[in-house]
């Protein structure tokens, strides 16, 4: 199965090893793994502490919608495999988010689509953060910048 | 009509869905987040900025214009922020 929605950790090295199992015509295997950070808004300065991150999503509509990126990111490069798991409920700093992986015959296709999953997960998949921090819980605003990044895709449909 | 409220949204309007009977007139997205608005402060304090207010309808997502079945299961989140 090549889409999870998982409260359970995962473990990147055996994931990555079963991606390319039995498939000899594999090249290689590009991956991306999204960790919980110990600060907000990603710059440190002005950031607060994040003692814990709790992940919401929309049972049904977060299945549809992966399964939607998993065909279009098919469409877009030539893959032999796909992987995306994402992790929901109440996280830690440091542990695993999320894992997207792309196998293809040649890195470029590999490396591009893995950034593609990415960028169009941050902007499509219905997940809601909610970081806990020294002031109280709060709700993780969208970035315009994750927006651009998406977009930037768009503009080149296959 | 099944309505499904996330995140802040549902936060702040106090369940996370409710099943709804809308009137008549309530024909699309757009009309039905104006109907609700009418429910109650807590109703129109969520969705007074739709410029935050994302819309699925069978969990696709739809503009506000989309035409609305009785049937339907609508959810009403804010942008979304995983990854």
């Amino acid at each position: 199965m090549a889409i999870r929605v998982q409260a359970e950790d995962f473990d990147v090295g055996a994931e990555l090893a079963a991606l390319s199992d039995g498939n000899p015509s594999i090249g290689g295997v590009a991956s991306f793994v999204g960790l919980v950070r110990d600060m907000s808004k990603g710059d440190g300065a002005g950031g607060d502490a994040v003692s814990a991150l709790t992940l919401e999503h929309y049972p049904g509509m977060t299945e549809r919608q992966l399964a939607a990126i998993e065909a279009e990111v098919r469409a877009r490069w030539p893959l032999d495999a796909v992987l995306i798991i994402h992790r929901h409920g109440r996280l830690l700093p440091g542990d695993r988010i999320v894992l997207a992986a792309c196998a293809s015959a040649h890195r470029a296709a590999a490396f591009e689509a893995c950034w593609f999953l990415m960028d169009w997960l941050k902007t499509k998949a219905p997940f809601w953060k909610q970081e806990e921090t020294p002031d109280g819980a709060r709700w993780v605003e969208a970035k315009e910048e994750d927006e651009h990044a998406a977009d930037r895709w768009r503009q080149q449909a296959p | 009509m099944r309505i499904l409220y996330f995140a802040w949204l549902r936060a702040k309007i106090g369940t996370a869905e409710e099943e709804v009977a809308p009137p008549a007139e309530v024909a699309t997205t757009g009309d039905l987040i104006t109907w609700l608005q009418s429910r109650g402060p807590a109703y129109a304090d969520a969705l007074a900025n739709r410029a935050v207010v994302k819309v699925a309808v069978n969990q696709d997502y739809v503009g506000m214009d989309h035409p609305l079945a009785p049937g339907d299961e609508v959810a009403l989140f804010p942008p979304v922020t995983g990854g």
